[in-house]
């Protein structure tokens, strides 16, 4: 299979459109999971007026949330796939932009130091686009996350020393989510880095928390601290927007990457209530938007 | 418990009136600041167009279309979605834009600090919670974007909105030193302890 950078293009732009407007099941699940058992009357109110926005969104086809976030592109190239790796990443930049300027979204996208905004979601690095393979032939993935900077400034590195053990991680994890409180948008799904480099430890938790409602930590050891937080977060009692309740969180999710023998690093990255992502796959057979 | 339905600009002894759990729905005009247009007349001298004495801010940033002008779209923008910014980045201007520009009423999510608190209490001001992510039911709540200024920062211009039924808001900080946030916060905290002990994690 032969990946037309055309295609990618405008793949790219109907991702970013389809991720800011439409909220992918598995979070719609999670927030009737969290209803059935949230008793704080504030609790409930504020995660029907979650629900209700979602609807509206759907039904104006307007978007979730008005942070268009920062544009992220994970691609997933399968065997038997040819392509031009720097005209696949420059289509996917032409198409994150005519999201921005054709639809048109607010760009929110800024120049660290000058501030300039471009007013295209496009800058120095950005959009990210994370290239990765795997098995599936003829096949091509890619998922757009427009990541909301609400959650985004609720990320944490810390490098834990082999002495302070497991029980540190777990400490980290608890203390921020108090910390953040109702900043990051709560009920949000907690992604938590461990192991790794500095950097790779904060990328896995990125990865855990944009990860789908439902999957759980691939490595064993991860999957038990990840049930272990998941309901200990839940009896913090921060509840939906920090007002009161249970629902803290969907989820914590757990990423696990081997260490050096002196290292014991944990990274926690945030996902609001409004996780969005949206997906395609390319095969020869077309199209397929997720 | 009390709702209350308030037309902008308020006076003094409207906002001393609610307190936190009230519930309050805002009518005719609310403006939109964030971190940008915040630090250009706080900390770079620049001046506001608008006359904020009595009224009512909220945390944003929209996404709007340029439109021709009309009775509609006084301002030339339309307001496609028009959400909430968490505003604690914006604590440290909370004092000045009571302050210096008169504004009584802060909108948000996620609550703000100490220094917001003390605003609320010496000059008579109150923070109401909007629900974070639900730009889309916000939106229905907006009637237009009336006018704009410092618009060479857009998105983070200054802006105008009429409103109709802007709520319900629920009042999270007021001017008698309460905060739900406080509260909470600390109700987690004195919970912590005993969470950490059953997963394992003491100190």
């Amino acid at each position: 299979m032969q990946l037309d950078p055309k295609e990618v293009e405008e793949i790219a732009k109907t991702l970013y459109i389809r991720a800011v407007k439409l909220l992918p099941p598995d979070i719609k699940r999670g927030f009737e999971r969290l209803m059935a058992k949230e008793t704080d009357a504030t609790g409930r109110a504020v995660l029907n007026t979650m629900v209700e926005n979602i609807m509206v969104a759907e039904k104006r086809q307007n978007l979730l949330c008005q942070d268009t976030g920062i544009p992220i592109y994970n691609v997933v190239i399968g065997k038997n796939v040819e392509f031009d790796g720097t005209a696949m990443k420059e289509a996917i930049r032409r198409g994150c932009a005519r999201a921005t300027t054709e639809n048109p979204l607010r760009s929110s996208v800024v120049h660290p130091l000058t501030r300039k905004n471009e007013q295209t979601s496009c800058g120095i690095g950005v959009p990210i686009i994370n290239v990765d393979f795997d098995g599936r032939d003829e096949t091509v993935e890619i998922e757009m996350i427009p990541k909301g900077s609400g959650s985004e400034n609720g990320s944490f590195l810390q490098m834990l020393i082999p002495a302070d053990g497991v029980k540190a991680i777990k400490r980290f994890v608890i203390d921020k989510v108090i910390e953040c409180g109702g900043r990051v948008c709560p009920p949000t799904i907690v992604g938590v880095g461990i192991g790794g480099t500095s950097d790779l430890c904060m990328h896995i938790a990125k990865v855990a928390a944009t990860r789908p409602l439902g999957t759980t930590c691939s490595d064993a050891e991860g999957a038990k601290i990840e049930a272990e937080l998941s309901e200990a977060v839940n009896e913090l009692g921060i509840g939906p927007q920090g007002l009161g309740g249970r629902s803290t969180s969907f989820r914590v999710h757990v990423e696990v990457a081997a260490t050096h023998i002196t290292m014991n690093p944990v990274a926690v990255n945030i996902q609001c209530h409004s996780a969005r992502r949206a997906n395609a796959v390319i095969t020869p057979g077309g199209i397929d938007f997720k | 418990m009390t709702h209350h339905i308030l037309e902008t600009p308020v006076t003094e002894a409207q906002v001393r009136a609610l307190k936190i759990g009230d519930t309050v729905t805002l009518e005719k005009t609310l403006f939109g600041v964030r971190d940008a247009n915040l630090i250009a007349m706080f900390d770079r001298g620049r001046k506001t167009i608008f006359d904020m004495k009595g009224h009512a801010v909220v945390h944003t940033a929209p996404n709007v279309r340029k439109v021709p002008v009309t009775n509609q779209c006084p301002s030339g923008y339309e307001a496609m979605c028009v959400g909430t910014t968490t505003s604690q980045r914006m604590e440290r201007f909370t004092r000045p834009l009571m302050e210096r520009e008169g504004v009584r009423i802060i909108i948000g999510k996620g609550g703000m600090g100490q220094a917001t608190l003390d605003a609320f209490r010496d000059i008579g001001g109150a923070y109401l919670a909007v629900v974070g992510g639900a730009a889309a039911l916000q939106t229905t709540w907006i009637e237009s974007i009336e006018e704009v200024d410092m618009d060479d920062l857009n998105p983070e211009s200054i802006w105008r909105f009429r409103i109709k039924g802007f709520g319900p808001l629920l009042v999270t900080m007021d001017s008698h030193g309460g905060s739900t946030y406080e509260k909470i916060q600390g109700d987690a905290k004195s919970k912590r302890d005993a969470i950490l002990a059953s997963i394992g994690a003491s100190e």
